[in-house]
């Protein structure tokens, strides 16, 4: 029961984080209907891009409240981080559109093949860890000699989830810019025909899917207040297993879809094998995709004839 | 947008929301003002892609903290590099690029002319011969050039490395480029033959030429099993759910040591004979039966023809296919699934032969792999080799066995060059290691052809039946299929 | 109708898509030899009941009975989509036509073929051989193409894109690859769609000369009155998913159900209409 509570916590934290990350996917497909592969590796990218800035104001001028500091630097990597997934999308992904269904693919396979080589190539192959930041836990219960604890850590990444979400699905539901992409998901033409600009449309996806990636990259930094060049795959393909799981184009899915995925691994490292919680994973994202296409809140493709 | 969105509506739309700067787009010629600014605007963008990432570079302090290490000269080159490229293409091709603000369009689709065709057409009915033959001469033309077997080991064993990539282009070209569907995960196949002929050997004890043919089984029995789940998905679904069966595979390859080794692999995987003669220095070896004086190379030179045969029968036996009905029913698939179904074709055993003729070729290479290396180990088949081999048949045009040469050869040879540019250290010092960015530049480069051809070289198809005059096929008109 | 000499016989078809009954208890048959036209107004649910023929829908009820000359009778509802044309015989096309647009025609009428052909090819071990009695085979049905090519018109487009024919003529390739399949009754949807007059006066020839020399059963959807009324012997006619008329094409032509639907009359006429001819239309 204590080790149960402990995990529920812990795979709610994780399940926020992949929620973030699955959001910059389900926006996409649902936009342009492609699977942006390096999403994963913007993500990581935005790790390190906050672990700079954190250092910077940390050791550089001398800032001692990392309230203020992973404020700054969570801002900080969502403007950088955007300028990634501007630049990604204009120079990779627009020359290919409307063109052969698979090249954006291939593309995007380069783009996250070169993204994780880039970082590699400028900060070096080895695990990257920070000085600890908020380490103080709150004890909720004890019992076997087993501690139950919600850390701060932990109440950061999902209050700072939850109010992003629901800017963003603000955005999204009541801004002409949210309405602007829900044209263009539905019929990219017509929507440039009455004079949306899609490109800009399609841009601004990109910007608002790196911009979360990065807010979820900053918490990931401190959760586990370490981070490698090759993060970027796995928690990539877990995120999107929750943006199909939640059903793909859908915001509240993608976050629901995160939720799950957290929960499902961290309570399969606790009950099962920890050795075999990726290949979970996996199983996950090939059973979901083969038996439930369209997801939770997804609506179901009807093979027209 | 430039594909969907009609030209005609573009400039209106452009013109509304930039106010009215249609001027820019009528007018032909090089804009200098438009182009520098442009050229700025682009480094200035690099500049901030840089910033932290370029400019500050983590290390480990001498208190084991981090500590930052500015790179400013870097940076610096980095934009200035960009700012030269952009003005270039600007002055070059006119203002189109990054930053324009003229906005034409190129359209995306371009169909291709008629010339454009035939020389195609032409081109891979040359080349084939002209392939074969350089391969087969190969070793010979190192020979002669390096001046000995063991100066040209090197050459021979890049041979064999495009080879095989050759091969399991070729058998991934089945899925891919004839059925149409995108397997992401092909890579699993190469694994399943490299593990059962590593294992069936050490611990059966049997012989790489019965093992060769075991592994081509399991491994399209392997091709059926996991497309058996994937029959009703489409595309990128498709990509993704064979990407997780490739990593699933790898995966319980690392865990499963009790069979596998785990992550140490397997090692001392019995070499290769000479149908059963082992290539060694004593009585019993090669050299010795045939009274020739014994040299390692003789095995190299004899994998290199292994390979060569190997993938030349991949390469007939998938022309074989293309003209018989199963292989018409493959492209049938690729075209219209519906129209398949609709005229009595079975489309669930038409896609489960595809997995399993292209995952017998993957497993075929994968056995020779196990047997050239004499060791295997789960990281020899992670994703980026199955994005590689993807990518070699998308560049090479889908469906186009010359083309997935020609492309092989670019995609594993371009990346081999770099570890001869050392003279590349001598302007960026002496830290400089070239092979560090092997990497970066092949995922670069996937984008750049994508971008450049996005129908890979040879986008023409060739029909597998002629009436009365043969004409290739433009390659707008082929469909890349739905799964 | 259960007469013996019916090709194709649906009994109580509904189907259902969630709440929306695309079709509710339709019967009607198609006699053999027989031109059935298949009409109503636009969303009548002509197409879905050839999804229900061709075994691309599952009915929710009914029965799809389709009976060969031998006596053998199929249950259609019963096989999947791709027994219903090699076992059943029965061919379709599509409303918008779906060609294999990157084969070449001679390839899109050897696909059709492709049964015959793989057993042939010995299930390609034979063919891959290259066994003389694959390349026989494949001889004769390069030489069915060849007579489907002669009657379409189409010959000397053979090698040619499918993709690159112009509309008209990809019509005539699908009505072609269809008859390769050799159906017993053939399913056309909107044949004469987007064709013109000349065309279409065409492919009333066409049909007529395939059910005269086959003696193939053509069921069809067709909104063109001039296709419908000139070669149908027999005309079925559907409005949100039930037939409101069946006969022959005189009889349908003047019924005043058929009028109202096709027209759009006022809601009170339309009962007028039907409290005089007593029908009752499920709510």
């Amino acid at each position: 029961m204590e080790v149960f509570v402990q995990q529920l916590i812990n795979g709610l934290t994780l399940g926020s984080i992949y929620g973030l990350i699955a959001i910059g996917y389900t926006m996409v497909f649902g936009i342009i209907g492609m699977v942006n592969f390096a999403h994963g590796d913007v993500f990581m990218l935005s790790a390190f891009i906050a672990l700079i800035f954190f250092l910077i104001l940390t050791t550089w001028l001398g800032i001692s409240s990392v309230a203020l500091a992973l404020l700054v630097v969570m801002i900080v990597a969502m403007v950088l981080t955007s300028l990634w997934g501007w630049t990604v999308e204009r120079l990779a992904y627009r020359p290919l559109r409307g063109s052969f269904r698979l090249a954006p693919l291939i593309s995007a396979i380069g783009v996250s093949i070169f993204l994780s080589n880039f970082v590699q190539v400028a900060q070096g192959a080895r695990n990257k860890p920070t000085p600890p930041m908020v380490p103080d836990v709150i004890p909720l219960f004890e019992r076997n000699g087993y501690v139950v604890a919600l850390s701060y850590k932990q109440i950061i990444i999902m209050v700072v989830t939850a109010v992003l979400l629901t800017a963003f699905w603000y955005v999204v539901q009541k801004t002409s810019l949210g309405r602007a992409q829900r044209a263009c998901e539905q019929d990219r033409k017509m929507a440039a025909l009455v004079g949306i600009d899609v490109d800009r449309t399609i841009s601004l996806t990109f910007v608002m899917g790196a911009a979360l990636a990065a807010v979820a990259g900053t918490m990931y930094l401190l959760y586990y207040g370490v981070v490698n060049f090759a993060d970027g795959f796995v928690p990539g393909v877990k995120a999107f297993t929750a943006a199909v799981l939640g059903g793909i184009g859908s915001l509240p899915g993608a976050v629901i879809g995160g939720l799950i995925i957290g929960l499902i691994e961290t309570m399969w490292s606790a009950y099962f094998s920890i050795e075999y919680k990726d290949v979970a994973a996996f199983s996950i994202l090939a059973i979901v995709l083969t038996f439930m296409p369209s997801g939770i809140l997804g609506r179901p493709e009807v093979e027209k004839v | 947008m430039s594909a969907v969105h009609p030209t005609s509506v573009a400039p209106t739309s452009d013109a509304a929301l930039t106010g009215g700067d249609v001027s820019a787009a009528g007018r032909r010629g090089v804009d200098l003002a438009g182009t520098l600014r442009s050229a700025v605007m682009a480094a200035l963008l690099m500049f901030g892609l840089a910033v932290p990432i370029l400019l500050l570079r983590t290390e480990q302090g001498p208190g084991g903290g981090l500590i930052l290490i500015p790179r400013w000269n870097l940076v610096l080159v980095c934009c200035g590099l960009v700012f030269l490229a952009r003005l270039a293409i600007g002055l070059l091709g006119g203002d189109q690029g990054l930053f324009s603000r003229a906005r034409t369009r190129k359209a995306t689709i371009t169909v291709s002319a008629d010339p454009a065709k035939q020389s195609g057409f032409r081109f891979a009915a040359v080349a084939t011969p002209l392939f074969v033959g350089a391969a087969v001469a190969f070793p010979l033309i190192v020979y002669l050039l390096k001046g000995g077997l063991a100066e040209s080991r090197y050459w021979i064993d890049l041979g064999i490395l495009i080879l095989t990539y050759v091969m399991l282009g070729w058998g991934l070209n089945i899925v891919v480029g004839l059925a149409g569907l995108l397997d992401l995960g092909y890579v699993a196949f190469y694994a399943v033959g490299a593990y059962s002929y590593a294992l069936l050997s050490t611990t059966f004890g049997l012989s790489f030429w019965i093992c060769l043919p075991l592994a081509g089984i399991l491994a399209a029995f392997w091709g059926i099993l996991l497309g058996f789940p994937v029959l009703r998905l489409r595309g990128d679904y498709l990509a993704i759910v064979t990407l997780a069966f490739g990593e699933i595979i790898r995966l319980v390859l690392i865990n499963w040591v009790d069979v596998t080794g785990g992550g140490a692999g397997i090692s001392s995987i019995p070499r290769v004979t000479f149908f059963g003669i082992p290539f060694t220095a004593g009585e019993e070896g090669f050299a010795a039966r045939f009274g020739l004086e014994f040299n390692p190379m003789q095995r190299v030179v004899f994998l290199y023809y292994l390979i060569l045969v190997l993938a030349l029968i991949t390469n007939l036996v998938t022309i074989r296919l293309r003209r018989l009905p199963i292989g018409r029913a493959w492209e049938a698939l690729r075209e219209d699934e519906i129209a398949c179904r609709s005229l009595g074709i079975n489309t669930t055993n038409t896609k489960l032969t595809a997995f399993a003729i292209g995952a017998m070729f993957g497993g075929f290479a994968g056995s020779f792999f196990a047997t050239r290396q004499g060791f295997i180990s789960p990281e020899s088949f992670n994703f980026l080799e199955s994005a590689t081999i993807l990518a070699i048949v998308v560049l090479g045009g889908m469906g186009s066995q010359v083309g997935v040469a020609v492309a092989a050869i670019a995609m594993v040879a371009g990346p081999e060059l770099l570890r001869n540019l050392g003279f590349l250290r001598a302007v960026f010092g002496e830290g400089f290691d070239p092979n560090e960015y092997r990497l970066l530049l092949f995922g670069l480069a996937m984008v750049a052809m994508m971008v450049w051809r996005p129908r890979g070289l040879i986008s023409v198809r060739e029909p597998s039946v002629v009436f009365r005059e043969r004409k290739s096929i433009s390659g707008s008109l082929v469909k890349e299929g739905h799964g | 109708m259960a007469s013996s000499d019916a090709v194709l016989e649906v009994e109580h078809l509904t189907m259902r898509f969630g709440g929306l009954v695309a079709v509710g208890d339709l019967s009607f048959a198609c006699r053999r030899g027989d031109i059935t036209a298949l009409i109503g107004p636009n969303g009548a649910g002509k197409t879905t009941v050839f999804n229900c023929i061709t075994g691309f829908y599952r009915p929710t009820e009914g029965m799809i009975s389709l009976r060969h000359p031998s006596g053998a009778t199929h249950l259609l509802e019963r096989l999947p989509g791709h027994a219903i044309t090699w076992r059943a015989k029965v061919a379709r096309t599509f409303q918008n036509i779906r060609l294999f647009s990157g084969m070449t025609v001679l390839e899109n009428l050897l696909v059709a073929q492709h049964n015959p052909l793989m057993i042939a090819s010995g299930f390609t071990l034979a063919g891959l051989l290259g066994l003389p009695g694959f390349r026989r085979a494949e001889k004769e049905a390069v030489e069915k193409a060849a007579l489907w090519l002669e009657k379409t018109g189409l010959v000397d487009r053979a090698d040619d894109p499918a993709g690159d024919l112009p509309y008209g003529a990809q019509r005539r390739l699908e009505i072609a690859r269809a008859m390769c399949t050799d159906p017993i009754l053939l399913c056309l949807d909107e044949p004469a769609a987007g064709l013109n007059p000349r065309e279409s006066l065409e492919l009333n020839d066409l049909l007529l000369s395939i059910r005269a020399e086959q003696g193939t059963s053509i069921l069809l959807i067709e909104h063109d009155m001039s296709v419908v009324m000139e070669i149908s012997d027999h005309v079925v006619v559907l409005d949100y998913g039930v037939k409101i008329a069946d006969g022959v094409p005189a009889e349908v032509r003047s019924d005043p159900r058929v009028i109202a639907a096709y027209l759009g009359v006022e809601d009170e006429e339309v009962e007028e209409v039907e409290a005089e001819v007593g029908v009752e239309i499920p709510a």
